[in-house]
């Protein structure tokens, strides 16, 4: 974990589609600079021999009948989405082409 | 009939049995509590007036016709991220303004069958993230114990409602601790279950494999009411577990008595910089329970220093993942761009605030190319040492004993500006989540400066009668409940 202190804060905020204001990524950078130093502690165990934990539980894969069911109301999906038209969601274009 | 705002699920359960009350009585006096002093505290975001004495009078009708329970007609605060079908589900946040829930969670839909009665949306931390409810987008929330206080958080506003009497009950959810620390804040009892006991179905995901949804209530019993009422399998999601619930409420006694019970002590809870009237009152606190016939016994928990890192790595990368399905596409804000690409970025850029984004990026960043191994998967196997270190402990007691928090609540404004510092709060509470175990938190004293001091009983996974148990007897021998903030 020797790279800690070089995370590129502008760099992940676009991964994570984050526009940052002017001087928040300088702001965000001293912060999680100081998060990143704390933990790596982590690196201080010998977890050579662990396995990981992703859940507090063991899971299988739990499975069901694919039977229809009622799903939510339409008209009332519909009135959260932010534009929609003809009972559909208006999204942006994404292809120059059509 | 006056001041109904103030008992308890079981006392006005029984009240409305013997006809001493209705459930419209019981609304109107919480509505009048609310009038009359939230606009100093500040627990609610909107209130339902109206389908609330709708569901108080059907309520009060279905008793009538000989309908019963210990719910029925019972009126509750539901922190914001909990879905309710009709009302605002915002989590606190600028990119749910406007939304309104097209469901029921599952465990709301649970209490709806029994009659509870929903008053409506309190404050919290923007998607959970946060000990203070001061990360809100809307409002601030204050301690009715001390409104310069902060309530803790996530669950501030459930917590607060409760200590200020403006709801019999309050439903909140915990991640690494947003249930049992604004309890011990604020003077309330807070219980989060063991990891599956409760469909997550309409819980808001911040991450989803610590997430679980608890009550925030007055006593021990009224939270093993509401947990005996949410909990069981849900076919719509896939982690609750396929058990037989018991009834609670029913299984606590009241002879008090601890005998035959071995509580465990941990020395790494007793952490450094603790404030002495903090573990003073725990100490008090354990010496309570074997003066009732408990057996204490010393337990090692050597990983618990690691949980905050651990939790603020896992923590982080799920909520990075769940909250991607925030883009402006289908619901909430929307921010146009030139392209798609631009579109999300201002869409989160303006919907987001501070803490959710600096922890969505750390998120991104523990996951990313390169460092997940570094960081997440690494963080993976120190949550295996640190659920060992559980399974190792409760192999010698029935229960945990600890503080909740290291302090009492804090000032408003005293930590905002140091996320390190906020996170460094968790580190009593955390271990419980990354572990999936249950564990409940009592009010056991006041500091000299009038501030309540929680203490916190951890239990192995699906021991909620163990915790509660201790909890009931402990409550009921001591006389801090009885103590009601000056509002």
């Amino acid at each position: 974990m020797t790279d800690a202190t070089h995370m590129d804060v502008s760099y992940v905020a676009h991964l994570a589609r984050i526009h940052l204001a002017d001087g928040e990524a300088e702001l965000f950078q001293g912060q999680l600079d100081q998060v990143l130093t704390y933990v790596e502690q982590l690196g201080e165990l010998d977890v050579s021999n662990v396995e990981p934990t992703a859940h507090a539980m063991a899971l299988v894969n739990v499975l069901r009948e694919d039977t229809p069911r009622p799903s939510l109301d339409h008209a009332d999906v519909i009135a959260n989405a932010p534009a929609s038209r003809d009972g559909q969601i208006l999204v942006p274009k994404i292809n120059e082409q059509f | 009939m006056t001041e109904l705002n103030t008992k308890t699920i079981a006392e006005l359960s029984g009240m409305l049995e013997q006809g001493l009350c209705t459930s419209v009585e019981i609304v109107n006096d919480v509505l009048a509590a609310i009038d009359a002093h939230d606009g100093k505290i500040g627990a609610y975001l909107t209130i339902d007036r109206g389908a609330a004495l709708a569901q108080a009078k059907a309520a009060d009708q279905a008793r009538a016709a000989g309908t019963t329970g210990p719910l029925l007609g019972i009126p509750l605060a539901v922190k914001d991220l909990l879905n309710v079908k009709g009302q605002p589900c915002t989590c606190s946040s600028k990119i749910l303004e406007g939304y309104i829930s097209p469901y029921d969670a599952t465990a709301i839909a649970k209490l709806r069958a029994t009659g509870a009665v929903f008053l409506g949306r309190v404050n919290m931390d923007e998607f959970a993230m946060g000990s203070s409810t001061e990360s809100s987008a809307y409002k601030k929330t204050r301690n009715p114990w001390n409104t310069d206080h902060v309530p803790g958080g996530s669950s501030g506003g459930s917590a607060a409602s409760i200590a200020a009497d403006e709801a019999i009950a309050a439903l909140g959810s915990d991640t690494g601790g947003s249930i049992r620390q604004p309890a011990a804040f604020c003077g309330c009892v807070g219980l989060k279950p063991t990891y599956g006991m409760i469909s997550r179905y309409g819980l808001t995901a911040f991450a989803s494999s610590l997430d679980q949804i608890g009550p925030i209530t007055k006593t021990v019993k009224d939270s093993a009411i509401l947990l005996t009422a949410m909990s069981g399998k849900d076919e719509m999601d896939s982690t609750s577990v396929d058990m037989a619930v018991p009834n609670f409420a029913e299984e606590l006694t009241d002879d008090h008595s601890l005998k035959g019970m071995k509580l465990g002590l941990p020395k790494e809870y007793f952490v450094e910089g603790m404030d002495p009237e903090v573990e003073a009152s725990v100490r008090a606190a354990v010496e309570h329970c074997k003066q009732l016939g408990a057996e204490i016994v010393a337990v090692s928990l050597p990983h618990s220093k690691y949980a905050i890192a651990v939790y603020y790595i896992i923590a982080t990368a799920e909520a990075s993942a769940n909250l991607a399905r925030f883009d402006g596409i289908r619901y909430g804000l929307r921010k146009d761009g030139a392209d798609p690409i631009e579109l999300y970025g201002k869409t989160r850029a303006a919907g987001f605030g501070s803490e959710v984004k600096r922890r969505i990026i750390l998120g991104t960043y523990v996951l990313s190319s390169g460092y997940y191994d570094a960081y997440y998967l690494r963080a993976q196997k120190v949550r295996t040492l640190i659920r060992n270190d559980f399974t190792e402990a409760f192999k010698q007691c029935d229960a945990i004993l600890a503080p909740v928090t290291p302090t009492p609540a804090y000032k408003i404004g005293e930590k905002s500006n140091d996320p390190l510092k906020m996170y460094l709060d968790d580190i009593l509470t955390t271990p419980v989540n990354l572990a999936g175990i249950c564990g409940l938190s009592v009010p056991c004293g006041f500091s000299k400066a009038g501030l309540p001091i929680g203490l916190q009983i951890l239990g192995d996974s699906f021991k909620e009668a163990n915790i509660l148990k201790v909890g009931h007897a402990y409550e009921q021998t001591t006389d801090w409940k009885k103590r009601k903030p000056v509002l």
